[in-house]
């Protein structure tokens, strides 16, 4: 319990890295894990390379773990590619969370992730990796 | 068969004694377990039918000749009879065993729904469901053309009672559930069904939360269908039963097809078997039926009206208690108008937070939309907690929630 409620992810959730919007975003989407409710919206805008990601910011409300980790991952991607990170495995964002997750919580802490890919995937006209699939039906209207 | 006490009012301390799962400890301490409206914790007194069950008389039942199948279908049909007077249904003829009282709700839905509902028609359930009797009849309504309205509940989570009659147009099938299994409401069947039978509709019962915790007597509902299921009710999970009235279950077509439902099977046509076997296709659960059996007299031992006080009193308790909490919200009506349920939330932090955060401390609630996301939307929550109680559950428990509850704003706050 201790573990999964360590001081990193306390700090992330309580004071959340590139929460917000970006207006007129390069590339966008919207998710929901429909078992507990969390939802995410993630607005990227990319530098005039229209590859690297210049800025990355993130709306929406959840557990502790789902936002933590969402806010993680925006540290973790900005000044990146879009096709790094397009491509990039959840275990690179697991390592970074770095508390025990049973099968439940694991979607809460990959919810941000797999939101983000929606976007740059959509972006880009790439299709969505199978692992990901259906995450991108479950958009919010 | 004997329950280790028979009190007068109810003493869950003792009545703990004959459920094993309570000898064990979570994360070092004892568990506390509130979720049982998602499913019940079993008493020896079932596991011992089951086991025996299985290791003496277990055969497929129906048909056999010989002893064990004979005994299985006496043991069978003997829950059969055990079900029929739990619900004071007529006649065994009207109980038939399903798999959950959601493949019972989905029977009426298709059998009954398919070729009794068209345009004009319309379906009228609550905003209370669960989605078990919310989305079959949605669909079928769907599926006929017909119309499919939302009976509304006021700010305490009670039916709207004002608002039927202008919901009353081509109404022929009013669903709802008996207890909430969110907010723990006990919703006036009797009222309801009086209601449908004026406007020419039927009465279809979801009792899967009211069985379990209150005396249910469908010839004093006055309904025409009415589910509930096992795993909530003390017993083996893979077993429900619908109870419904015979003139409407005898001209109703079959739900499933295959074995045993049928009278006469040519190469031109099939005809079917009387009721109620003419709706338990296939092998049926013989072994969760039987051990439901012995669920339904063990709950009736303790006696379903002590059953239903102990709980109202444990929930009057809860809700004084974790209102006293600050930045706590309780859902639903007042404690002597709802069953041994109450969900809440903690301001600000997740429910899936508090749920973890208590698991730590061995009290298991439930986070989540309780399978009823269209009253999550009516609250304008995304989730809640829910605690949830039965016979088992001491009033240091909720002690101990509450204890949780200042432990998480401690953390998460």
């Amino acid at each position: 319990m201790e573990d999964l409620y360590r001081e990193v992810i306390l700090d992330h959730y309580k004071n959340p890295r590139g929460h917000g919007v970006i207006e007129d975003a390069d590339a966008q989407a919207e998710g929901l894990n429909p078992l507990c409710g969390d939802e995410v919206s993630i607005f990227v805008q990319f530098a005039d390379d229209g590859e690297t990601i210049d800025e990355v910011k993130f709306s929406g409300r959840g557990c502790a773990i789902s936002q933590a980790s969402t806010s993680m991952l925006m540290e973790m991607v900005k000044g990146r590619t879009a096709t790094e990170i397009a491509e990039l495995p959840k275990e690179a964002l697991l390592d970074e969370v770095g508390i025990p997750l049973t099968p439940i919580r694991l979607k809460c802490a990959l919810l941000g992730l797999g939101v983000l890919k929606v976007a740059l995937h959509r972006a880009k006209g790439t299709p969505l990796p199978e692992e990901w699939a259906g995450l991108d039906e479950l958009d919010l209207k | 068969m004997a329950v280790t006490a028979r009190p007068a009012s109810l003493d869950a301390q003792k009545l703990r004694a004959d459920f094993p799962i309570f000898e064990q400890k979570i994360h070092g301490k004892p568990l506390a377990y509130l979720d049982s409206a998602a499913s019940s914790q079993k008493p020896r007194q079932v596991l011992d039918v089951l086991r025996d069950f299985y290791e003496t008389s277990y055969a497929n039942v129906h048909r056999g000749v010989y002893v064990l199948s004979e005994r299985a279908t006496e043991a069978y049909e003997g829950a059969r009879e055990i079900a029929r007077e739990f619900v004071n249904a007529p006649s065994g003829r009207e109980l038939i065993f399903t798999r959950s009282a959601t493949e019972s709700i989905n029977l009426v839905a298709y059998a009954w729904g398919l070729d009794n509902l068209g345009p004009g028609d319309a379906v009228l359930v609550t905003e209370l469901e669960h989605h078990s009797n919310f989305v079959p009849w949605q669909y079928i309504a769907k599926r006929t053309g017909a119309d499919f309205r939302l009976l509304p509940i006021d700010d305490h989570g009670e039916l709207r009672l004002d608002a039927l009659d202008g919901l009353a147009d081509g109404v022929k099938v009013v669903a709802t559930n008996h207890v909430s299994n969110s907010l723990g409401t006990v919703n006036p069947v009797a009222k309801l069904a009086a209601w449908a039978h004026e406007h020419g509709a039927i009465m279809v019962v979801d009792a899967a939360q009211g069985a379990p915790h209150h005396r249910v007597d469908v010839q004093e509902l006055g309904c025409d269908f009415l589910a509930f299921s096992s795993h909530k009710l003390c017993g083996p999970t893979g077993v429900g039963a619908l109870w419904g009235r015979a003139e409407l279950l005898e001209p109703m077509a079959p739900f499933n097809l295959g074995g045993h439902m049928i009278r006469a099977v040519r190469a031109e046509d099939t005809t079917w078997g009387e009721l109620p076997y003419k709706f338990e296709a296939g092998t049926m659960p013989i072994a969760e039926a039987v051990g439901f059996g012995a669920a339904m007299q063990y709950v009736s031992a303790v006696g379903l009206d002590a059953i239903a006080e102990y709980e109202s009193e444990l929930a009057a308790y809860a809700l004084e208690r974790i209102g006293e909490v600050d930045g706590v919200t309780c859902y639903g009506p007042p404690a002597d108008r709802r069953a041994g349920i109450v969900s809440f939330n903690v301001e600000g932090i997740h429910p899936h937070d508090v749920a973890q955060v208590l698991d730590s401390e061995g009290v298991a609630i439930r986070a989540g939309h309780h399978c009823c996301q269209p009253l999550m939307t009516r609250l304008g929550v995304a989730a809640t907690n829910r605690a949830s109680f039965y016979l088992y559950t001491l009033p240091e428990e909720i002690d101990r929630l509450v204890d949780g509850l200042h432990k998480v704003k401690k953390i998460l706050g």
